[in-house]
């Protein structure tokens, strides 16, 4: 074994522009249960972003417009959900799934004839001299651009939840809603709001699996990041600070795990393949046990169907 | 005139039920996938053979399959819905659905199965697979001639024969004609996880490989090489030609059509038995796909030599003198390895510096 050809800044590069697209997708999740809706079609929602991104980057050759163009479509097809649950009050869990499912076939019709193209290439920014220092170059000032826009976008749902009104009538909303609507809060229409930004957070991650982080188009290509992206919004516990640790841990784990593999470690893969998941339980359990945190935590309507009195 | 309409529409009910009865003739043939037909490698080739049977068949089969089946207790149901729904021959198209097949196959004696690359049979389950190691000693012969490094990555799937086999065949391969060569295995556990595969790739080339290979279902591992200069890899499963010239310098190509259509003519012949088929270079189960000018010109020469021997017999992929990994002796002078050994393979060769994950 080498541990020694592991290069740890190399292995911080790789693991950030592998946690990015489950980051994204999480804090959009993050948002819609913050307002009191669980939407459990990431997955579905990522795949059509990675779709429609890729195809829009390809026609144009922008993957700026692609990523546009990614960001919009996962916010559209979350508008079936929000209907359906908003508006036609069907079951929560139910039509996320469903949104899922219609996600992951309607973008293999989609992206059918996109097998096997190369998409327009994204490059890491480059600014002379600070991109050149060691260590501190390649981490902090050598990321494509969708990375950092991950890091502000998670600042600044950071500061909309906690430091802003609108943020504040959202978490009402998701923590009472027959109490918002007694206030006088459009219940429902902040709800489309919330569903439709997390589509598009979903679409945006689902865009940058297929246009920087494999940069191809393949069905069933998510495999499961959907998914993930739902537990670590249970396990940052409804914070998007701990989105990112949780993102970064899931992402760093497989990196990792990868890594020292091609170092030689004898450890079994399958065992360090199951750590994010072991510890998105440990986390779970922790925080079932402490009725009072768990009830500060997660938003008290989460899942629940509002029915407006008059 | 009512008598006219009646015996129109009588008319009408026996040629519909005439149609019926033509349309219950059409022997319904069944596939499971583990992933997507729009994978570019594993997948897409079982489903090119699928389409096979339609155009040399035509109306006299129906061809279904369900993608994405995962190895699970899911197989179970997804075949036996396809028992119930009339299909006679059915496809399993993954190693690890080999129980399932067992358990379905019990329990419809009139169903035929398919296994591929599986070793487990009964009267009314065959078994097929290609010698991909075959494949594996050719591309293993370029590897060691081209690595600049001496360390070729290697993305393995699981820890089960096929894919241990093929690690060793391209691994003495590369060894024959590179004394210096070094394999770094990583496990992906997985047979079709893009992001996984891409970061596999990623992982070996930062630890120095410059030749990788994969035996994992994704073109992910080839977009991934394209980004880094001077990395080289080889289509799995499939051509994966649009890499080519480079970073896809050639390919193993596994053509699943001739036996699809042939067990598929066997079941409308009434012909059909339970058989064990491994076909190799020879056949045409496997082929080479077209080497590419990023590859010297002896060495494609020479290449092409050692898979024109291969497929005539004159050479065996595992020929001795081979010791297993801890030094034992497993294969004397002149000695070929016996199709028993090769198909329940669970070890390495001498000289690969790694463990087989349990």
């Amino acid at each position: 074994m080498d541990l020694s050809s592991i290069s740890p800044v190399t292995l911080i590069v790789s693991l950030m522009a592998a946690s990015t697209p489950i980051l994204l997708a999480a804090l959009g999740e993050l948002v819609v249960e913050k307002s009191g809706v669980l939407n459990l079609g990431v997955e579905g929602m990522m795949i059509i972003g990675a779709v429609c991104g890729f195809i829009a980057a390809v026609t144009t050759g922008s993957p700026w417009l692609g990523f546009l163009f990614g960001a919009i479509c996962g916010a559209a097809v979350s508008m079936i959900f929000a209907v359906l649950t908003q508006y036609l009050m069907a079951n929560q869990v139910a039509s996320g799934l469903g949104l899922t499912m219609f996600g992951l076939g309607l973008a293999a019709l989609l992206g059918h004839s996109y097998t096997g193209i190369n998409p327009p290439s994204f490059s890491q920014i480059h600014i002379p001299v600070l991109s050149d220092l060691p260590v501190v170059g390649r981490i902090v000032f050598g990321h494509d651009p969708m990375i950092y826009f991950s890091l502000a976008l998670t600042f600044g749902i950071w500061y909309f939840l906690t430091r802003t009104r609108g943020g504040l009538v959202l978490r009402a909303v998701g923590e009472s809603h027959d109490a918002a609507h007694a206030l006088g809060y459009k219940v429902i229409r902040i709800r489309m709001l919330a569903i439709a930004f997390g589509g598009a957070c979903a679409g945006l991650g689902g865009a940058y699996l297929s246009l920087v982080r494999v940069p191809q188009w393949a069905e069933g290509m998510t495999a499961g990041a959907g998914w993930i992206a739902l537990a670590i919004v249970v396990f940052a516990s409804w914070k998007p600070g701990r989105a990112i640790i949780g993102a970064y841990l899931f992402g760093g784990v497989t990196v990792l795990q990868l890594n020292l593999q091609a170092a030689g470690l004898a450890i079994s893969p399958a065992y360090l393949s199951m750590t994010p998941y072991l510890a998105t339980i440990i986390v779970l359990v922790i925080m079932a046990s402490d009725k009072k945190r768990q009830s500060l935590n997660a938003p008290a309507s989460l899942g629940k169907t509002f029915f407006a009195s008059t | 005139m009512n008598l006219i309409k009646t015996l129109l529409a009588g008319a009408a009910v026996a040629t519909g039920l005439a149609g019926a009865a033509f349309a219950e003739d059409k022997l319904k043939v069944g596939f499971i996938y583990i992933g997507p037909p729009g994978d570019m490698g594993w997948t897409y080739e079982h489903d090119q053979g699928r389409k096979a049977i339609e155009e040399a068949l035509g109306d006299k089969v129906e061809t279904t399959y369900v993608e994405n089946v995962p190895e699970s207790a899911d197989s179970e149901r997804v075949m036996t819905q396809m028992a119930l729904s009339g299909h006679k021959l059915i496809f399993a198209t993954s190693f690890n659905y080999m129980d399932h097949v067992m358990n379905v196959a019990k329990k419809f004696p009139d169903v035929k199965f398919e296994h591929a690359t599986g070793f487990k049979r009964a009267d009314n389950v065959s078994t097929y697979s290609a010698r991909f190691y075959e494949g594996r000693a050719v591309i293993g012969h370029i590897a060691g001639h081209m690595t600049k490094t001496n360390t070729i990555g290697y993305i393995a799937s699981y820890p089960i024969p096929e894919v241990i086999r093929g690690i060793n065949s391209a691994y003495l391969a590369a060894k024959a004609v590179n004394p210096e060569v070094k394999f770094k295995v990583v496990w992906a556990y997985t047979w079709f996880d893009p992001g996984k595969e891409a970061d596999a790739a990623n992982a070996l080339i930062e630890q120095g490989a410059d030749v990788i290979m994969q035996h994992t279902d994704s073109t992910a591992p080839m977009s991934e090489m394209k980004k880094h200069e001077g990395i080289i890899g080889f289509g799995q499963a499939s051509d994966m030609g649009q890499f080519a010239p480079k970073p896809r310098v050639s390919s193993i190509i596994d053509n699943w059509a001739p036996y699809y259509v042939a067990r598929t003519q066997a079941m409308l012949d009434g012909t059909w038995e339970s058989t064990d088929t491994w076909h190799g270079i020879k056949e045409g189960m496997v082929e080479i796909g077209e080497m590419t000018d990023a590859i010297p010109a002896e060495v494609r020469a020479s290449a092409q030599e050692l898979a024109d021997k291969l497929a005539s017999g004159e050479v065996h992929a595992f020929t001795g003198p081979i010791n297993k990994q801890d030094g034992s002796a497993w294969l004397a002078e002149g000695e070929t390895a016996d199709d028993g050994t090769l198909a329940g393979m669970d070890f390495y060769v001498e000289g690969i510096e790694a463990e087989i994950p349990n």
